[in-house]
């Protein structure tokens, strides 16, 4: 546990070191999150029965969504990491005396941890003072917000556990550029980075909602804005700790017979 | 322009030599922009208008929009890696030969990948134009291709902006990504839809208004006013101060030296 905790600490520290970056995606995050409001808005404007979260409960869904972006965009992959396979060094994290999915795992975690340590606060600090309906409310109750940790943590995990399989899917194809585009644009719409899940139509919706994607952001998102309530909560939070399950299993399982497979292409 | 297109063919010799790969990033590229026009299927099927404009004719709008930026991305994307070319020094060598610069940095990299969206663009302007009931004339035809050219002209001064960036700061600037992705992601809804004061930034400070909203209200017959139809061809007034930035930034470079 400690050699984990150190190789943590040191991508963490690695990652901290690039604040100014930091700074302009800051700006970046607060504009893009800001005409996604507008727009929003004004689709509510037009039609406030057809919509189907609260205001508020959407206006906090984007700016969590932006400030914590770093966590669960399926995306921000190590490239390093897709080069390392590909190049064959690999062979060289295999030398080590450690697991290499957990190696790996506790890379991604502190990489995109740093990153959303740097760009949350000042979003959030800035987005819960914009006036009403624009800002981000606090958590309705103490419980939401307890429930809202839980699966904030839980999601994450998700979200590594899945990036670890499409790094494994490198070990077969090579070329990791095909895997990388189609695996992003795919979780890009279900995980509801370009509207949030409610808005699909009812039938895609419902079938989606049990997708490991539905487990990532959409969750902690929409409890925290009270759209998620009572016993949907603890539903939502038994799917992602069995998808948790499910996607680290699997992945240790292909990379175990990935490795067995494996040819390092030598030079 | 003859060596323009010497870059071009040597750039289309070499993307061909991967063929698979330039067939999966170019599939790649359409299904991320996809996800666009699923976004607003979605939306449209739960809400039917917005703001007076309806399924099809924000389709027309998101199209030309997506065409504008595919083009002026396939040229100009040169510009993209600026940066790197900034700190390892090629940019020296760009200098002394005696031809322009910018041409130049554009023959770096031409990105016919990004042609998968354009792709796209066209599919959806076709449905847009079948479903959108415009009665089309004269003046209506030269108002589309005239925002598709003043279009590429001002995504290609932005680029141009973000290249001359560099010169002061030697990275790219995350900055710039609101106003070249962003008025991709965001162009696809008419631009009034977002507010008055978004409505004026756009028309005076980066003239989006210009090639999307007012020309698309011609075109839509929402607006008789038949100034807008040039409006387009305004907006590449824009290309002048951005060319002018680069030009001063040319005259601060210093060389990294690598």
């Amino acid at each position: 546990m400690k050699k984990y905790l150190s190789f943590f600490r040191i991508r963490f520290t690695y990652g901290l070191t690039y604040r100014a970056a930091a700074l302009a995606g800051i700006v970046t995050q607060f504009a893009w999150g800001a005409l996604e409001i507008l727009m929003f808005k004004a689709f509510y404007d037009y039609n406030r029965a057809s919509f189907p979260m609260d205001f508020s409960a959407l206006t906090s869904y984007i700016w969590l969504q932006q400030a914590l972006l770093a966590l669960y965009m399926v995306w921000f992959f190590e490239l390093e990491l897709f080069d390392l396979i590909v190049s064959g060094n690999v062979a060289y994290e295999l030398c080590r005396p450690i697991s290499l999915y957990n190696m790996w795992f506790t890379r991604n975690m502190a990489t995109r941890l740093s990153k959303a340590v740097l760009r949350a606060f000042p979003i959030l600090i800035v987005a819960v003072l914009l006036p009403e309906p624009y800002g981000l409310s606090l958590p309705k109750d103490t419980k939401a917000a307890f429930w809202f940790l839980i699966s904030l943590m839980l999601a994450f995990l998700v979200v590594i556990a899945f990036c670890m399989i499409v790094y494994i899917i490198c070990f077969y194809t090579i070329s990791s550029l095909g895997v990388r585009l189609l695996t992003s644009a795919i979780s890009e719409l279900l995980t509801g980075a370009v509207i949030p899940l409610p808005f699909f139509p009812e039938k895609l919706g419902k079938v989606v909602s049990y997708l490991p994607f539905a487990s990532m952001q959409n969750l902690p998102l929409r409890i925290y804005g009270g759209d998620i309530l009572g016993s949907e909560i603890y539903k939502g939070i038994l799917l992602q700790v069995f998808w948790c399950a499910a996607l680290v299993l699997t992945g240790k399982w292909m990379l175990s017979h990935a490795l067995h497979k494996v040819t390092v292409q030598g030079g | 322009m003859r060596l323009y297109l010497k870059y071009f063919t040597i750039q289309l010799k070499s993307a061909m030599e991967y063929k698979t790969s330039f067939i999966l990033t170019t599939i790649g590229q359409f299904l991320v922009s996809f996800n666009g026009f699923l976004g607003i299927l979605f939306m449209f099927q739960r809400f039917h208008e917005i703001k007076g404009f309806r399924f099809s004719e924000i389709l027309l709008c998101f199209s030309i929009v997506l065409m504008q930026f595919s083009l002026a991305e396939c040229f100009a994307r040169g510009f993209d890696g600026f940066a790197s070319l900034l700190s390892n020094g090629s940019f020296d060598r760009i200098m002394v030969r005696p031809r322009n610069v910018i041409l130049q940095v554009l023959g770096t990299r031409i990105e016919l990948t990004r042609l998968g969206r354009m792709v796209q663009a066209i599919f959806m302007f076709v449905y847009g134009i079948a479903k959108s009931q415009v009665s089309w004339n004269v003046p209506r035809i030269l108002a589309v291709i005239f925002m598709i050219l003043g279009g590429t002209a001002v995504f290609f001064g932005l680029f141009l902006i973000y290249a001359a960036l560099c010169f002061f700061t030697l990275e790219g600037l995350e900055f710039m990504n609101v106003l070249t992705d962003g008025a991709r992601e965001f162009g696809k809804y008419p631009i009034s839809i977002y507010g008055n004061k978004v409505l004026l930034f756009c028309t005076f400070l980066v003239p989006y208004a210009l090639i999307q909203y007012y020309p698309l209200l011609y075109i839509l017959g929402k607006s008789d006013k038949s100034f807008y139809l040039v409006l387009p061809l305004i907006a590449c007034l824009f290309l002048i101060p951005c060319f002018h930035l680069w030009k001063f930034g040319i005259r601060h470079y210093k060389s990294t030296g690598s």
